[in-house]
């Protein structure tokens, strides 16, 4: 179906969300939208989309002009949106979720809806089990039962916002040649995000907003200098990989077996020096999650040791591993690592040792103030926390940090940010190693794994393959160690 | 005891739970939809009050049950404004609507204390009555404990078996997505919300009209009976044939420690009064054992076929609320 947008104008309050934006994607392409985070891109989308409803412009489908009231009523037009957390019901099974919302008499055939789901499911090559529940499945599989449904209910153009964040690297490739198929059939995929990899490898076709302006376009194929430069106004690299001079043993886990419902890791021995960043790659769920726990006394090993500095830390508690130097960044950020409702004065005076039983209000200001400038985190010193982009709460995290370190462990220290907030986070955390701390983390990005880790730690359902010199891996060697394949047939470890 | 003894009795179960039943399947069916009524206890003193001063002033039962409903829909209202149109805190307003409801009745009910009122009739059903044990069990109660055993069927098939129950749970789970799968979700709200009061009111006049007759005051001994339709509500997980179970499991022990007060000299009369809610805690341990961390190491260590066993049967017992309950929405 070909869609095309006229002159959109969107605004919130003072901010001029949507400036005038003009869009023609022929049927059967796969449109990109790049931007960096709050360019536009997500308010653009809400419009296609029936969630919000433009101040002025026109919709066209297959050129005739159309108003959409509703998502409801987007998907009666076609046109179906999956979005970055897919809208799903994860305590609902996957037949009840594929029903929810699909019209028809007042008992619902599930029977015919499990064939139907079967069906489609093998046209493009997706194994979900239809009586199992939602929260079982991975962010990948919920995104591969969105789009079956959208399809389901008949969308001829689906919008994509973000769908690689969160999603292993063969997923993603599921992903891509899904979509793909999709265009073939016709169908005209817009796929929103700020990651150029991706865009390049995927899109026909992509523009580029910023400031809620459309600033250019480009066809296939693209020149991703042009198209970071329009995103930020300014040119940007990553930099040249930093190779560490190993200090120290910082952390040495010896022989440590881990155990939970889902699966053991068993008999993992490993060293880790000061200055050394060390990547744990794998699909979401292979154990690099718990992994990374251990290293952090929240999750107590089976059998082995683990050792700061020397020191026998096993079952001790995570204060304990504090009281040493080590900090645990977690991937949800609002969840586990901010409080929502505090603002960031309140997060540095919690995170600062205790002085006392009353709190310095002053002094709590002050070193909001320096946090601020010296992180460049925009916000005020009185903003809460779920105020803040996802940029800037990571950002914040960091900057909560004590000093000094010795162990930092972070889940996907940059999942879903823009790369001008990916390169400063990184290097700030490319600091503390200078200043002899260590770093774990975990990312699905396989590009950034490769990109700032020394050596890179393989998860496969449990196995953890020996530690490799991140610059003698390629992308690919790493995709299919993660996919299960390339493994000794026993692995040493 | 001899098997009359105890078909009475058990049948007397049956009668007694029937109110618990509504009030527990209202309350099921408003938490589904995100919203907690927590004005239940009041509500129902406040119904069973009201249903008795209207059954008594116009001589009219079916009256009295229309008031009823008609107080406890009006109270959820209250609630469902105050929650999902002005965003205010549903324990807060719900607290206090469950005290202001209780004083009220107790107030307003004073020219009716002690009055004699009509009383709901037994009604045999034909045919199905005169079946030996089962009809004594079951049929020979009065129409509104038969409509308690349609409720748990039609609740249960209603929330899990029909696309606008589905829908029911999706508002009430998350209601954005809901809200793009085309829900109004706020109006669905305000439907179920008042739905689930009038069914609350309903169980009011089912005390003063049936089970325990007649307006008392602060000594109707109805004072209570709210706060624990709400536990039985969470132990039930928010399905109503679970929490059917549960309000029936609740008179049956309440049953027992009558019964057997006499053959257990040895055991104070409080003990076996109080036994039902602490045994209710503990069943609301056990359903939920399975979010345990040990249980989680335990079934770890297990072989692969007992482990794919327990985790389906912890899985099958657990109960987790609607995740959007008590939470506002706004389509943005």
């Amino acid at each position: 179906m070909k869609v095309e947008l006229h002159s959109i104008h969107k605004h919130f309050g003072k901010v001029h969300a949507n400036d005038d934006i003009t869009l023609n994607i022929p049927a059967g392409t796969i449109q990109g939208i790049l931007g960096e985070n709050g360019a536009g891109k997500s308010t653009l989308m809400k419009v296609l989309s029936g969630f919000i409803q433009a101040d002025s412009g026109d919709i066209l489908l297959d050129g005739k002009p159309i108003i959409i009231h509703s998502p409801a009523d987007a998907i009666k037009h076609g046109i179906g949106m999956l979005h970055q957390d897919p809208l799903d019901f994860p305590p609902m099974r996957i037949v009840d979720n594929f029903i929810l919302g699909a019209e028809g008499g007042l008992f619902p055939n599930r029977a015919v809806v499990v064939r139907d789901f079967k069906l489609l499911a093998e046209q493009y090559g997706f194994s979900i089990d239809p009586d199992s529940y939602v929260d079982a499945l991975t962010v990948g599989e919920r995104q591969q039962l969105e789009i079956l449904r959208l399809l389901w209910l008949g969308a001829r153009v689906l919008i994509l916002d973000e769908p690689t964040t969160g999603i292993s690297s063969s997923q993603k490739v599921k992903l891509f040649a899904t979509l793909r198929k999709l265009a073939a059939e016709g169908k005209t995929m817009i796929f929103v995000s700020h990651k150029l990899e991706d865009v390049e490898a995927l899109c026909h076709q992509a523009v580029v907003l910023r400031q809620g302006k459309l600033i250019g376009e480009m066809q296939k194929p693209f020149d991703p200098k042009k198209l970071v430069a329009m995103m930020f106004g300014k040119e940007i690299s990553l930099g040249a990989r930093q190779v560490a001079k190993p200090g120290e043993a910082i952390l040495s886990l010896q022989h440590v077996s881990l155990e939970d419902v889902r699966l053991k890791i068993k008999d993992v021995s490993l060293e880790v020096h000061a200055g050394e960043v060390i990547g744990l790659a794998g699909m979401e769920g292979s154990g690099q999650g718990p992994f990374l726990r251990a290293c952090a006394g929240l999750m107590r090993p089976v059998g082995g040791h683990v050792l700061l500095k020397g020191q026998d830390l096993t079952g001790k508690p995570y204060h304990a591993y504090k009281h040493h130097g080590v900090e645990f960044l977690p991937a949800s950020r609002l969840e586990e690592g901010l409080v929502p409702g505090l603002t960031l004065t309140e997060h540095f005076i919690l995170a600062e040792e205790p002085k006392g039983m009353f709190i310095d209000r002053e002094y709590g200001r002050k070193l909001a103030e320096e946090r601020i400038k010296s992180f460049n985190i925009k916000g005020t010193p009185v903003s809460t926390v779920e105020s803040l982009s996802g940029g800037n709460q990571q950002r914040a995290l960091l900057s909560l940090l004590n000093d000094p370190l010795s162990l930092v462990l972070i889940e996907h220290p940059t999942r879903g940010l823009d790369i001008e907030s990916v390169i400063y986070i990184w290097s700030k955390l490319k600091d503390r190693c200078r200043q002899g701390a260590a770093i774990l983390f975990i990312s699905s990005d396989l590009e950034e794994v490769l990109q700032y880790s020394d050596r890179v730690l393989v998860f496969f359902s449990g196995k953890v393959s020996e530690p490799l010199d991140a610059a003698q891996t390629s992308v690919e060697q790493l995709g299919q160690l993660i996919g299960g394949r390339g493994w000794p047939e026993k692995q040493a470890v | 005891m001899d098997t009359n003894t105890i078909i009475i009795g058990l049948a007397g179960v049956l009668v007694a739970a029937a109110p618990l039943l509504f009030a527990v399947i209202g309350e099921t069916i408003s938490e589904r939809a995100g919203v907690t009524n927590l004005s239940m206890n009041g509500t129902i003193l406040l119904s069973a009050m009201g249903g008795f001063a209207v059954a008594v002033t116009t001589d009219s039962i079916l009256l009295g049950f229309l008031a009823g409903a008609g107080i406890g829909a009006a109270v959820a209202l209250i609630v469902a404004f105050s929650s999902i149109t002005l965003k205010q805190s549903q324990v807060a307003v719900g607290f206090v609507l469950a005290l202001v409801t209780r004083d009220l009745s107790y107030f307003l009910g004073n020219p009716f204390m002690g009055l004699e009122g009509p009383r709901l009739p037994a009604w045999d059903i034909p045919l199905l009555a005169d079946i030996p044990i089962i009809g004594p069990l079951f049929f020979q109660h009065d129409l509104m404990t038969y409509l308690s055993y349609v409720l748990i069927l039609l609740a249960w098939l209603w929330i899990f078996r029909t696309r606008p129950g589905l829908m029911l749970q999706g508002i009430g789970e998350r209601p954005a997505a809901a809200f793009v799968r085309g829900a109004n979700v706020n109006l669905l709200r305000y439907f179920y919300t008042v739905l689930g009061g009038a069914l609350v009111g309903l169980a009011g006049p089912l005390y003063s009209l049936s089970v325990k007759a007649g307006w008392k005051g602060t000594i109707s001994g109805l004072d209570g009976i709210g706060w624990i339709a709400l536990s039985i509500t969470i132990f039930g997980g928010w399905n109503p044939a679970r929490a059917a179970f549960g309000a029936y499991l609740f008179a049956l022990l309440q049953w027992l420690g009558l019964v057997l007060q006499p053959s257990m000299p040895g055991v104070p009369s409080q003990v076996l009064q109080v036994a039902p809610f602490p045994l209710m805690i503990l069943t609301l341990l056990l359903v939920n054992i399975g979010d345990a961390e040990w249980v989680g190491r335990t079934l770890a260590a297990m072989p692969e076929g007992a482990r794919r066993f327990f985790t389906k049967l912890l899985r099958a017992m657990r109960a987790s609320p609607p995740a959007a309950l008590g939470v506002p929405f706004e389509s943005d």
